[in-house]
């Protein structure tokens, strides 16, 4: 059988969540690590718990129902096939008659309960219920073995202990909920202090702050969107019974110049905008542009707010490295993200030993 | 520069909205990380220089956008802002008062603090106090997904009813889809007042009743259930809560419909706030045809973050040519800096005009929603000044992007 050799951040992690605040790519940052680590040879699930569709249309399928659907496959790496990539839209109703339907042989109840629209109700009267169905849910996917040893669609079937799944990557709510979302056991206790519910939700509660769980974040490298990952990486860490393993830090969205001026740090050093408007009037003239101080005034203008940017740029990284988690960078792709792009990701979180 | 717009959209020009003195409300909404807040501030202070009295309700715990208020913190008293800019008199229509004293409060809401107040002015202390210390009441009012909502356009309801300020502005949650803050408050409001809580509580009170006693057995099955699911302790506190707040259910559905009537009223406009990226776009398009869809006032599209080139008139290409005929000469200082700033423009260039197929894209689906341009700023918001920066784009002879 062939393991991987490769070393990865997260060896050792069967539940990714992917949270970000609102705006950062956050879907398609969980879609290309998916397909990263799908390419290591085992099937991957892509859960989303929103009920946004932003999965299906990631990777342009359409609408997900409540079922495990193969959306794409992970390029190969290293002469061994990709594995699969499955997605699931999963919704705290559906989840309810699952989960009734498993453990108790409800499945009646939970039509009766559909039809008179109680299962709207019995998710919204229990806050903190729909979250445990959802995180529920994940925490299944990820500890679920095969049957007889056979794996959903991959071939490696003792590989990792006979799991389905290789890992279980969920597209999750936004940062600002994501320490609520996932503590899913003090949500329910004040409510739920003995029962079946109670129950599921230390089992659930074990798997979550277990290291086969990490949190990843998804930001830009602005000052709302840093504050909200260096405040959810320390609620993560404050969350009772030791914490919930933080993930790395995946700043999405750069553009070339961002990443070409990391690698040659400052070539030109601005001066006073007189200087550098002369100094630039001279190089329009020799360049043909004619003799323009004023497209010189206007040049200098642009190039004294791209420095602004990456001034404040700089301070945020700074920020984001001192949080202590692995960061890694993803290029911002111009044209719309489509699979071509979402290789392309994956292929960037790979060599920078996320997946 | 004018550019040759699309037939049928004109220009949105907030400066009309703000200065119209029969605009009472204006909310506004977007996805996340548009910029939303930030925007609905600079509205506010515009408005207020302008000479409106203005409260911003936010939902955004953002400690920076308070300090760029000159707040340390927001909470859900609304707070004066210092440092506003008096506007002179105006000219008649130009909206402002005659004393030309415009002012600005600032709030956050409180979801439970809000909660706990609408308990409060509706219940004798005694009941009150047993219905905050009920633990379904807590959780509801902390965590139903849709009481953020609720609460926000409750406030919205109060600060309206309390008449101290002639236009308020409201950032609305970062819902999860779009436009939740519609529906929340008639689910919530639905939920709270419906028979549907009462049946699961007390089924026997309707069990007398005949052509209810098959729904009563189907309610067996699912009391069952739910008791299974919930336990039955919770399902006690859901009893004692609802038989706490009986008299006030009927309040809830009346005050959601309250709201939903002020936001349709003349006197509201909806403010759809996208950034100018593909994803952001379509989820404008999606609220757009919702507003349309329920009526909603909707005033404009405002694309927050456009670049744009003051040296628009050299082009991305003649620009990246020149770059390659400096690289072609002496290396000296000045070279280096005009090829590093012509590869700069090109890529502004290309940037500015993506955004605009984009918008374009927009427009042609929606050809006869307004649209306004807001320049996208070097770094972050940090001070008044800086949304005053941004409220510079809301004036009509702004140009175009």
């Amino acid at each position: 059988m062939h393991v991987s050799v490769r070393d990865t951040d997260w060896d050792g992690v069967r539940l990714h969540v992917v949270t970000g605040k609102g705006g950062t790519g956050k879907t398609t940052v969980a879609g290309a690590l998916a397909l990263a680590l799908a390419s290591n040879g085992r099937p991957v699930l892509l859960m989303e718990v929103e009920g946004r569709q932003g999965v299906a249309q990631l990777f342009d399928v359409p609408p997900l129902p409540y079922e495990e659907r193969r959306v794409a496959v992970a390029p190969a790496d290293d002469g061994r096939p990709g594995g699969d990539v499955y997605a699931l839209a999963v919704d705290p109703q559906s989840a309810l008659i699952e989960y009734l339907e498993m453990f108790y042989n409800l499945r009646q109840a939970g039509r009766a309960l559909t039809k008179l629209g109680m299962v709207d109700f019995a998710t919204t009267i229990a806050p903190g219920l729909s979250d445990l169905l959802l995180t529920g849910k994940a925490a299944e996917a990820a500890r679920r073995k095969s049957r007889g040893g056979g794996s959903g669609g991959g071939s490696g079937s003792s590989v990792g202990g006979g799991f389905v799944y290789g890992a279980v990557v969920m597209d999750a709510p936004p940062t600002g909920r994501i320490s609520r979302f996932l503590n899913v056991s003090s949500e329910v206790s004040g409510l739920a202090k003995v029962g079946p519910i109670r129950g599921h939700a230390d089992t659930v509660q074990n798997v979550i702050r277990s290291p086969q769980t990490a949190v990843h974040f998804v930001t830009l490298l602005e000052e709302m969107p840093v504050q909200e990952t260096l405040d959810g990486i320390t609620e993560l860490r404050e969350v009772g019974g030791g914490g919930i393993q933080a993930g790395g830090i995946f700043v999405n969205m750069m553009r070339d110049a961002e990443l070409a001026d990391r690698k040659s740090a400052g070539k030109v050093t601005l001066g006073s905008k007189a200087r550098d408007t002369h100094a630039l009037q001279m190089a329009l003239k020799a360049a043909g542009l004619g003799d323009d101080a004023e497209l010189a005034a206007d040049l200098a203008g642009e190039l004294a707010d791209e420095a602004r940017t990456a001034r404040s740029q700089r301070a945020q990284r700074g920020q984001l490295v001192a949080a202590g988690q692995p960061c890694y960078e993803l290029p911002l792709i111009k044209d719309g993200i489509d699979l071509a792009a979402l290789y392309k990701l994956a292929q960037a979180l790979r060599e920078q030993g996320a997946a | 520069m004018r550019e040759p717009r699309g037939r049928g959209a004109a220009p949105l020009v907030v400066d009309n909205l703000i200065d119209d003195r029969r605009t009472r409300i204006i909310v506004c909404c977007g996805s996340g990380g548009v910029g939303k807040t930030t925007i609905a501030a600079a509205v506010g202070l515009r408005a207020a220089e302008r000479g409106r009295r203005v409260v911003v309700l936010t939902v955004d715990p953002a400690k920076r956008l308070a300090q760029s208020m000159g707040l340390t913190s927001l909470d859900n008293t609304p707070r004066l802002v210092a440092g506003i800019r008096q506007a002179g008199p105006g000219p008649a229509g130009y909206g402002g008062h005659e004393d030309g004293a415009g002012s600005m409060h600032a709030m956050m809401l409180d979801m439970k603090r809000t909660f706990d107040e609408i308990v409060e002015s509706h219940a004798d202390p005694d009941r009150a106090a047993q219905i905050l210390a009920n633990p379904f009441y807590q959780s509801l009012s902390s965590s139903f997904a849709g009481t953020q909502e609720y609460m926000a356009m409750e406030k919205l309801g109060q600060l309206r009813r309390a008449d101290e300020w002639d236009l308020i502005v409201v950032d609305t949650p970062p819902s999860r889809s779009a436009l939740d803050f519609l529906d929340a408050p008639q689910r919530l409001g639905r939920f709270l007042d419906g028979r549907l809580l009462r049946l699961l509580v007390a089924p026997a009170r309707l069990g007398g009743r005949t052509g209810l006693k098959m729904l009563n057995a189907g309610f067996g099955i699912v009391t069952g259930a739910i008791t299974k699911i919930i336990g039955s302790q919770l399902l006690r506190d859901v009893q004692t809560f609802v038989s706490a707040m009986d008299t006030m259910f009927g309040g809830f559905r009346e005050r959601a419909e309250y709201t939903y009537r002020l936001l349709r009223a003349p006197g509201t406009a909806f403010l759809v706030i996208a950034a100018p990226e593909h994803d952001a776009l379509r989820e404008a398009s999606y609220f757009v045809e919702r507003l349309e869809r329920d009526g909603m006032p909707l005033a404009g599209l405002m694309v927050n973050r456009v670049h744009r080139s003051p040296a628009a008139r050299l082009s991305a290409a003649r620009s990246l040519a020149a770059a390659e005929t400096l690289q072609g000469l002496d290396d000296g200082e000045s070279t280096a800096l005009g090829i590093t700033a012509l590869r700069r423009h090109a890529e502004l260039m290309r940037q500015a005009e993506s955004e605009r197929r984009l918008a374009r894209r927009f427009t042609l689906a929606h050809p006869l929603v307004p649209v306004a341009q807001v320049p996208a700023q070097p770094d972050d918001v940090h001070d008044l000044n800086g949304l005053r920066v941004i409220g510079a784009s809301f004036a009509p002879d702004h140009p175009p992007g």
